[in-house]
């Protein structure tokens, strides 16, 4: 790989990498949010406007910095890859062009109303901005879920005379086989994350005896939507698009699985680490025949392994991707088995007073963070070596006139400017977050 | 088609230009007009609800402009390297100042804000100005369609220039004081008092700015680039689009001359937002059908008819960009409506 190959692949890593860890709280707190303006409207409860109010703050921070991420996003499709950009560009630039002129505005406009409103538009233009944001920001999600999709698996296209690709039907872009299996995955992997970092800072009140009341009222709401945000994470949309990528790239699924040769009945792996020299899983822990059921729905059906595929197709860090897919499959189980006992002690009526089960939610917030980057790690490592599945190649597709020393230049400055970001990030959180909800008749933030 | 498709990119920079351009604007005179904390929280309050959605007409015209003409894009934002990313992370300092400043109660924290938020407002103005001077400079594009510049090579006017030479650095002295004049106005409108005093007499002063840059500039672009000459004309027609920037710069004279009003102070911003317009409108105009002119040899320059994407998708984009503008239009009005009138911010009020 040349340098300059690896620079643009190194930045838009980080780039992409440190963007999703905003707009995937700020997509599922959006639905949260928008649950708690219901509560409020329909209780005329004011603890429920006070409790929407906080995390509009919270939503706010995670915004702003998910917008100024984001933007070098678009950006470096032209910037770092070029080539690609000329190629897919007349197909995917419609996705994309899309999603600003339909979600960014709705989005941005009404998050205005929401944060800067309340006292001025009153209860039901407040609750009405709080849906559009979770509109925009559930519509952003879709328009960016269709372009990888479209990279994951191209349709709707032909190649024109000067070798890119145009769209040919637009509506077979927009429903792509790919898309909705995957949008439906992310989206719910967003409520995922939403939900633990709910109940964590619920549990956080609960535990230091402060703000109890909206402790519990966070717990209780983070533990339910996030158990059954999980239970669909697990069925039907992990299953669905494991079903895609066993249909589409099924050298992918073979990496992911771990699983080198061809068999009848494959087993599945849960732990073992893969071998690259020997073809095998080292110290494997299996469950016979599962892998056959769970791609086939039956036992004994034939899964190929990387063995049928020609070495140069085989996705490039294997060992990378088959970690990646075990990191979030193995912390969606553990999610599911926290938040079912959970919401047994709530049903009880015990859970408020539980705390070890407290401390286990506190500190659980980071994990579905981890999740949903290893899914899109998976979903990306599992597209090599190819940029568009089957059209272009990852080393075909960077810029030709940016060269690696201009490339490190500014993945230098990506990586200084996003840990400054991070830690004062981190530090005005922290601050809102020990500041707490603030009960105040009709308040908001000027 | 594609002429269609130039128009509407065209119309979407210029309507980012005179959004962004004022709170770009009031970025510029943040440390120059307010003076202390709460004046400071007033201007900022004044772009606050409307800062980010303003910004995103330069996300959804990048967006229109990879869909529309993919190859454009391709090679000019490869070819931009450099400053764009320095633009990138210019507006990321920028959404920054703005978020943060209110979190924590400390006159350092605060000050430091402050002084991003002008450093990056400034710095922008000026690079986006640069920005436009290469692309009616012309750059040095292979036959590939593609080319890399540096940030200068001599700073003078030849085929491998870099992102700044002295012609382009006028235009982003133009920029600067055009939005500074720009902000000036908008700000005006939102305050009142001694803030708004200052805001006037700023909007008075840059307007010298822009007649002396904006002249000097005209004459170099004559100079530079005679196509544009001939373009008008040859088309005389189009002598519309500068007589309506000349109006615009007559207009933030006449109404800063005559007494202070709210009247006045708006017909000021309607003016400088019509002076923008018909600058860009301009140069719009004499560069099509070239989108990217090259400076090594004119059979290289990219134009609509080598960078337009497909047939059915610019026809179909055409529907739902109409459907979608209209929508947005919508949100705009009525978030514009909503925040109308001056700012006011409550004494301890955070």
């Amino acid at each position: 790989m040349s340098d300059a190959l690896l620079i643009d692949r190194l930045q838009f890593t980080l780039t992409v990498t440190f963007h999703y860890i905003f707009p995937q709280l700020t997509m599922g707190l959006a639905l949260l949010i928008v649950i708690l303006k219901f509560l409020a409207q329909k209780t005329q409860q004011e603890r429920y406007n006070d409790a929407a109010r906080f995390w509009g703050k919270i939503f706010a921070l995670n915004f702003a910095v998910g917008v100024v991420t984001g933007i070098p996003m678009e950006f470096q499709f032209g910037t770092n890859w070029a080539a690609f950009s000329r190629f897919a560009g007349g197909v995917i630039g419609q996705t994309l062009a899309m999603e600003g002129v339909f979600a960014f505005f709705l989005e941005s406009s009404f998050l205005g109303l929401f944060l800067f409103g309340e006292k001025k538009f009153g209860k039901h233009v407040h609750f009405l901005s709080a849906v559009l944001v979770f509109i925009g920001s559930w519509i952003s999600g879709f328009f960016i879920v269709a372009t990888d999709a479209w990279m994951q698996h191209p349709v709707a296209y032909s190649i024109s005379t000067d070798g890119s690709a145009q769209l040919t039907s637009f509506w077979g872009l927009l429903t792509n086989n790919w898309v909705f299996w995957q949008y439906f995955h992310t989206m719910v992997g967003a409520v995922v994350t939403a939900s633990f970092v709910m109940a964590s800072i619920g549990a956080y009140y609960l535990l230091d005896k402060k703000h109890t009341e909206f402790g519990k009222l966070f717990v209780r709401i983070g533990v339910i939507a996030g158990f059954i945000a999980c239970l669909f994470q697990l069925f039907p949309s992990g299953d669905g698009q494991g079903k895609n990528i066993a249909e589409y790239q099924p050298v992918t699924l073979a990496a992911m699985e771990g699983l080198f040769n061809t068999r009848q009945g494959a087993d599945l792996v849960i732990l073992g680490q893969p071998n690259m020299e020997s073809q095998t899983i080292d110290n494997p822990l299996i469950i016979p025949n599962v892998l056959s059921f769970l791609t086939y729905r039956t036992w004994s059906a034939e899964v190929k392994g990387l063995n049928a595929f020609q070495q140069n197709d085989w996705p490039e860090n294997i060992p990378l991707l088959y970690y990646s897919y075990h990191i979030m499959v193995g912390l969606g189980t553990i999610f599911i088995a926290i938040l079912l006992i959970a919401g047994v002690l709530l049903w009880r009526k015990k859970l408020y007073a539980s705390r070890w089960m407290l401390w286990i939610l506190m500190f659980s917030f980071p994990f579905p963070y981890i999740a949903n980057t290893a899914g899109w790690t998976t979903a990306e490592l599992g597209r090599q070596p190819w940029l568009c599945y089957g059209l272009m190649r990852t080393a075909a597709g960077n810029s030709p006139t940016v060269s690696a020393g201009n490339g490190l230049f500014t993945l230098l400055g990506f990586l200084g400017l996003y840990l400054v970001l991070g830690v004062l990030f981190i530090i005005l959180v922290l601050k809102e977050i020990n500041r707490g909800p603030e009960v105040v008749e009709g308040g908001e933030r000027s | 088609m594609t002429t269609l498709w130039f128009i509407i990119v065209a119309v979407m920079i210029a309507i980012y230009v005179v959004m962004d351009g004022f709170d770009l604007g009031a970025g510029i005179l943040h440390l120059f007009v307010a003076k202390t904390d709460n004046e400071r929280r007033i201007i900022l309050k004044a772009i606050g609800p409307v800062w980010d959605g303003n910004e995103v007409w330069l996300l959804a015209a990048g967006g229109t402009l990879y869909f529309a003409f993919p190859l454009l894009y391709a090679s000019s934002f490869s070819g931009f390297y450099l400053p764009l990313m320095i633009v990138l992370w210019l507006l990321i300092l920028r959404g920054l100042s703005i978020e943060f400043r209110a979190h924590i109660h400390s006159a350092l924290w605060r000050s430091f804000w402050d002084g991003m938020f002008a450093f990056s407002s400034i710095t922008l103005a000026i690079v986006f100005g640069a920005a436009l001077g290469n692309v009616v400079r012309g750059v040095p594009l292979r036959a590939d369609g593609y080319f890399f510049e540096a940030f200068w090579t001599t700073f003078t006017v030849v085929p491998d220039a870099g992102i700044l030479d002295w012609y382009t650095v006028l235009l982003g002295l133009v920029a600067f004081f055009t939005l500074m004049n720009h902000g000036a106005n908008y700000l005006a409108l939102k305050t009142d008092g001694e803030l708004q005093g200052r805001c006037r007499a700023f909007s008075a002063r840059s307007w010298w700015g822009i007649v002396i840059f904006s002249i000097l500039a005209a004459c170099a672009t004559f100079a530079i680039h005679p196509a544009i000459t001939d373009k008008f004309l040859s088309y005389p027609a189009g002598f519309i689009l500068p007589i309506l920037g000349i109006a615009g710069v007559g207009g933030i004279f006449y109404f800063r001359r005559k007494n202070a009003s709210d009247k006045n102070d708006k017909a000021a911003f309607i003016s400088s937002s019509l002076f923008i317009i018909g600058m860009l409108a301009s140069t719009a105009f004499g560069i099509f059908p070239v989108l990217l002119p090259a400076s090594t040899d004119p059979q290289y320059s990219i134009t609509i008819y080598n960078a337009a994407a497909g047939d059915h998708g610019l026809a179909v984009g055409i529907v739902w960009w109409i459907i979608g503008i209209i929508l947005a239009s919508g949100y705009f009005i009525y978030i514009f409506r909503s925040f109308k009138g001056k700012v006011k911010i409550s004494e301890d009020g955070y």
